[in-house]
């Protein structure tokens, strides 16, 4: 169970054979994640961990049957690597590159909502479903499988905040990693709807912070639709100035629009609970999921 | 990547988009020159990366040769929003029948443009989207699509253009969107563009910000720093490949990632302390990059105190408390710290500051409110 990626999850690594493609490959099978093939241009027969290379997408899917991918490809190849995959039938693809063109990721996004297939990120952690699969970069010893869906826009503060619930005995479905970048596959009215068809999730921690108006369209949609599932926020930036990026690409405010309080006034009015310090929202979903 | 309104405008040029004549300038006697070669009236423009320009002070309107020189010569000795003001465009003022605005930027909900034009242009466009909302016209681009001459043609028409000068203004219109997409703007925009006397339309001020991370397909913006637009520390970050962000509080801060750094700052917010910067170490950062993250935090002269925030994932504990011993060692740190460091190779990391007599904390929330406590027994 959980949501997008589960135990019959079988991944490409494209850039496998680069540092950040082969150690995480390497993290990522000790987890029990299927990685089914590898992709680098140029290295097609090797093997890494293991794990069989091939030159193109294409061998790889034929040889493999894989259905999912992740990509550590550099920023100016990465979209170039996220449309072959995408063409060559993959339906969800987790780039973890940072610093991709917002014009590369338009086209990348506008080909996979013409395909049908969900892309996690860019300049993501990546997606966990503990005990079952990791797409991802995340340490895995801070998650532990049960009932609470995560998603964030974030990394560490997201591992901040997992591995708080993970003390309190409260574990994750899924953990997805939206990504720091403007333009995300994602955003959090798509995962709350996910959630909200998963068996497994009985509550959701909800992990926004300052640039956009994701949040604000999230908490409209938990009014519209009754959502029935107890979601709890934290926003970071209340701190933040304007017009400076915080380090995500995505994290700025642009004269009044984006701030930290827009958008936990509008999770307010939507009934949702605002988490004032990370520690807070494992403390809120423990009263929430007991009662 | 912010251009000066004269960079901008040399790409408008180059789409053939009509811009008034004019020339860049950066000492008084040169402005003279160059507006000797000019009609008069003169606009004379303070160059600086900032938004309210002409509010602020930064356009001198003047009828004179004379006049120009001594417009440039306040202005050179004029500092805009804390930026001093290094170089001038002057240009031919132009007769104005209407102020219209046109630009493009990212719509992150359609993962897509947007383009926005208004018939009233010449201020900023979210005064005139509050205020009148019916005057901004809102074009989501089909990023399967592209914006099309036709489209330019419909807002020229919806603006309240006919005739001949549908095509005309159109043209510009769609001449910008290929402007912004060959030079990979995240924002493009002219405001105001005008509508002459005459029936003209000429761009009269341009604004294009880059995307930062397509400056490598754009080779002739490298190594190019506006002087007064960073702070040292952040020109110091920027060469480091370090996310820093000055505040203006007394406390410093280190943390890897950005979403935790924010929530650091708001944790010191919440305690009651100031947070006088935003620095990202990033993931995986080496010892050296630690002791420089700290060097640049500590050069700020405001800051009274250290907060070293780290969960490590693919950052290392043992390699950042090496870094905060090399950074003490070089630098003499002589300011209070607090460190919190918890996550991969924690023991080891833990153990080398220990054993260097330095306390190491578990709670971020902790240690935010210990730093704060610090700064306020100070006083």
């Amino acid at each position: 169970m959980g949501i997008i990626v589960n135990k019959n999850t079988r991944a490409i690594v494209q850039g496998i054979t680069g540092a950040q493609g082969s150690f995480h490959t390497k993290l990522m099978l000790e987890y029990g994640t299927k990685i089914v093939a590898g992709v680098t241009p140029g290295k097609g027969g090797t093997k890494i961990h293991d794990v069989p290379v091939y030159d193109t997408v294409e061998e790889a899917v034929k040889e493999s049957m894989a259905n999912a991918s992740i990509i550590f490809v550099p920023a100016p190849f990465a979209a170039d690597a996220a449309l072959e995959a995408l063409e060559n039938g993959i339906k969800t693809v987790v780039i973890i590159t940072e610093h991709i063109p917002i014009k590369d990721a338009i086209n990348v996004m506008a080909y996979a909502g013409q395909v049908g297939a969900t892309i996690v990120g860019p300049n993501t952690p990546g997606i966990i479903t503990p005990g079952e699969c990791k797409l991802g970069i995340m340490p895995s010893h801070i998650f532990k499988s049960g009932v609470v869906g995560m998603v964030s826009r974030s990394g560490t503060l997201t591992y901040e905040i997992a591995a708080g619930l993970t003390r309190k005995q409260l574990g994750q479905s899924t953990c997805v990693g939206l990504g720091g970048d403007p333009i995300v596959g994602l955003n959090f009215i798509d995962v709350l709807k996910f959630f909200e068809s998963d068996q497994q999730t009985r509550a959701v921690a909800l992990i926004g912070e300052i640039g956009g108006n994701l949040e604000e369209l999230a908490a409209e949609y938990i009014i519209k639709s009754n959502y029935p599932k107890p979601v709890v926020a934290f926003i970071a930036g209340r701190s933040a100035p304007p017009g400076k990026r915080m380090g995500h690409a995505g994290a700025i405010i642009m004269g009044k629009a984006g701030t930290a309080e827009s958008k936990i006034e509008a999770f307010q009015k939507a009934g949702v609970e605002v988490a004032e310090k990370p520690s807070d929202v494992a403390v809120l979903l423990e009263k929430l999921i007991k009662h | 990547m912010k251009l000066l309104e004269y960079e901008a405008k040399k790409i408008l040029i180059k789409y053939g988009i009509p811009t008034p004549k004019g020339g860049f300038a950066t000492s008084a006697i040169q402005a003279r020159e160059i507006a000797s070669s000019l009609k008069p009236p003169f606009a004379v423009k303070a160059q600086v990366p900032v938004a309210g320009r002409g509010k602020a002070g930064g356009i001198l309107l003047v009828n004179s040769v004379d006049e120009v020189e001594k417009a440039a010569e306040k202005l050179l000795n004029m500092q805009i929003k804390g930026i001093p003001v290094r170089s001038l465009w002057i240009e031919e003022k132009i007769n104005v029948k209407k102020e219209l605005y046109f630009g493009i930027t990212v719509d992150r909900l359609n993962k897509s443009y947007v383009v926005i034009a208004s018939s009233e242009g010449g201020m900023e466009i979210e005064t005139v989207a509050a205020k009148t909302p019916e005057k901004v016209i809102r074009f989501p681009i089909n990023p399967r699509l592209g914006f099309r001459a036709y489209h330019a043609r419909q807002i020229a028409k919806k603006i309240g253009y006919s005739g001949n000068q549908i095509s005309t203004l159109g043209n510009i219109f769609y001449s910008l969107y290929l402007a912004g997409m060959e030079c990979d703007a995240e924002l493009i925009e002219m405001n105001p563009i005008v509508e002459t006397q005459e029936g003209n339309f000429i761009a009269v001020d341009a604004r294009i910000i880059i995307d930062d991370n397509a400056l490598f397909r754009h080779s002739e913006y490298k190594g190019r720093i506006v002087e007064g637009e960073l702070s040292p520390q952040e020109i110091e970050a920027v060469k480091n490949d370090l996310a820093y962000v000055k505040l203006d509080g007394n406390i410093g801060v280190i943390g890897n990632g950005a979403g935790l750094v924010m929530a650091t700052l708001d944790a010191i917010q919440l305690y009651g302390g100031k947070p006088a910067n935003f620095l990202d170490i990033g993931g995986g950062a080496p010892s050296d990059k630690m002791a420089t993250a700290i060097k640049i935090v500590l050069s700020d002269p405001n800051v009274e105190a250290l907060f070293i925030n780290i969960l490590g994932g693919i950052t290392r504990c043992d390699e950042v408390a090496k870094g905060l011993l090399e950074a003490r060692e070089k630098l003499g740190i002589n300011k209070p710290f607090v460190i919190r460091l918890v996550g991969t190779n924690e023991e080891e990391g833990k153990r080398i500051l220990t054993e260097a007599g330095i306390h190491v904390l578990d709670s971020m929330e902790e240690a935010a409110q210990r730093v704060t406590e610090i700064i306020k027994s100070k006083r």
